[in-house]
């Protein structure tokens, strides 16, 4: 009980913290995976292929070693002076938007042919096609996977906290580096992600049942 | 036949409006389309007949590239089918396409489907899209389910939605793919009038169908295909009371006895 009175800031920054990331690398997650998802089906065969190696490889690589990639790879090879929350945005939102990808593609499947092909001969663009007519179809059908790819991403955001990025499970290490009993730490850090998780279902069923009415 | 062809070729070039030559396409091993050679004029309406998957679909879905040929060409208009991209896209906005199952796009209302072609790709004012969308509605008998989603409507109707939507886009050409082969039978003459209309309006079509009535009332020339390839053309009523080839032959007893 204390441990959370006595430390409520380092907690409130910590939850915020996650919160943070994990908005933010859904959002980047979302953006990414629609766009790949957009490559994964379009007529051009470089960009199939590059969707397809995209996926393979970030749903593939344990997102630990993603962590370990984007810090100790990336700034000496790519981008330099990137700030520990950036490159967990990095290696979160990349591993995320394979599994975004992949749930927007089976959603554009269960879309029928037909209504690209129609689209197709009206003259629409294959970018229009996507936007205007396939995905607006396939967003029901994607919404239920994508609640659970979110919450595995809250879950994910913890090792953010192992790199010293200021998150919900950081403050776990530090609290029990000062001699504070385990368990009551382990049941707040675990009620602050309960408490993430619980809003992303919350919203993602109040979706799927707005987009349940409309047609 | 061919000598027919190359003598019309040279009088009336600026007349041809789709042109096929030498088409061949494959799906694996199957040679769907042998070339095929095929041109028809501005303002002619050709209707094909033929057995189930003797190529007719296809040979419609080639001529706005929805499906690819392996060889041979397609102009249309006097220019030739771009690859993939926007100039294809272009060229796909003159075509207008009919499909056998309607694929009105479900989530958006009548109205916004015959809208959305003219905004989207002719990027026409809004305001001028919904007059004519209205208009186009009410020439095919349904204006009065603008607001309605295509689901609501029944299986005449929404062809008829489709045709208009497709008429939107001012296409120089209209495909047809067995628009009426979907629809219970009383609903199939609510759609062959609209198209009837058309035809009269001198609209140039291509319609697969096995409507005969449509095909003498409609058409200039009927194109019989079988297996991938065009075995007869003639003038309707020649076709059907005199067809030349045995295969012609079989297949109008068999629908005749229908
Ligand atoms: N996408 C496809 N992939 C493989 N085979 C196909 C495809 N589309 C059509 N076919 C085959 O090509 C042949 C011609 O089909 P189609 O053009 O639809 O014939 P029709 O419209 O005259 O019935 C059929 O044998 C059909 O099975
Ligand atoms: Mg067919």
């Amino acid at each position: 009980m204390n441990v959370l009175l006595d430390h409520l800031a380092d907690f409130r920054e910590g939850f915020v913290g996650t919160v943070l990331l994990t908005l933010a690398s859904g959002l980047l997650a979302m953006v990414l995976g629609v766009i790949i998802a957009g490559f994964r089906v379009s007529p051009v065969p470089p960009l199939r292929m590059f969707g397809t190696a995209w996926v393979t490889l970030f749903r593939n690589t344990p997102l630990t070693l993603l962590f370990l990639v984007a810090w100790f790879v990336v700034p000496v090879v790519f981008a330099p002076g990137l700030s520990p929350w950036m490159k967990a945005l990095l290696a979160l939102s990349f591993y995320t938007s394979a599994f975004v990808c992949e749930a927007v593609r089976s959603g554009i499947n269960t879309v029928p042919m037909g209504q690209a092909e129609a689209a197709r001969s009206l003259g629409m663009t294959f970018v229009q096609t996507l936007r205007l007519i396939v995905l607006p179809q396939a967003t029901r059908t994607v919404v239920a996977p994508l609640s659970s790819i979110f919450i595995a991403l809250t879950k994910n955001s913890a090792i953010a906290g192992a790199f010293s990025v200021t998150e919900l499970f950081g403050w776990q290490k530090t609290m029990s580096d000062q001699g504070y009993a385990i368990a009551w730490i382990f049941l707040w850090v675990a009620l602050g992600y309960l408490v993430i998780t619980f809003s992303i279902s919350g919203l993602f069923r109040l979706l799927e049942r707005r987009l349940g009415v409309a047609r | 036949m061919t000598n027919v062809s190359v003598a019309k070729e040279d009088v009336a070039t600026s007349d041809e409006l789709v042109v096929l030559r030498s088409v061949n396409k494959h799906f694996g091993a199957l040679h769907v389309l042998q070339d095929i050679d095929l041109t028809i004029a501005r303002g002619e309406v050709v209707v094909v007949i033929g057995p189930s998957g003797s190529g007719k679909s296809t040979l419609c879905r080639t001529i706005n590239r929805l499906e690819t040929i392996d060889s041979g060409t397609i102009t249309i208009d006097g220019k030739p089918l771009p690859h993939e991209g926007r100039e294809l896209a272009r060229l796909r906005a003159d075509v207008g396409m009919v499909f056998q199952s309607f694929n009105l796009f479900a989530h958006k209302t009548v109205l916004e489907n015959v809208m959305l072609g003219q905004v989207k790709v002719r990027k026409a004012d809004k305001k001028q899209a919904e007059e004519k969308a209205r208009a186009l509605l009410d020439r095919v008998g349904v204006g009065t389910q603008a607001d309605k989603y295509p689901a609501q409507l029944s299986g005449g109707q929404q062809q008829r939605v489709a045709i208009a939507r497709a008429l939107a886009m001012d296409p120089k050409v209209m495909l047809f793919d067995e628009p009426t082969s979907a629809l219970d039978p009383e609903m199939i003459n609510e759609v062959l009038e609209v198209m009837q209309q058309l035809a009269r309006e001198g609209m140039t079509m291509i319609v697969v169908t096995h409507e005969m009535g449509f095909a003498r009332s409609a058409a200039n020339r009927v194109v019989f295909m079988a297996d991938g390839r065009i075995v007869e053309q003639a003038a309707p009523d020649q076709f059907f009371s005199n067809p030349r080839s045995d295969r012609a032959k079989d297949f109008l007893s068999k629908i005749l006895h229908h």
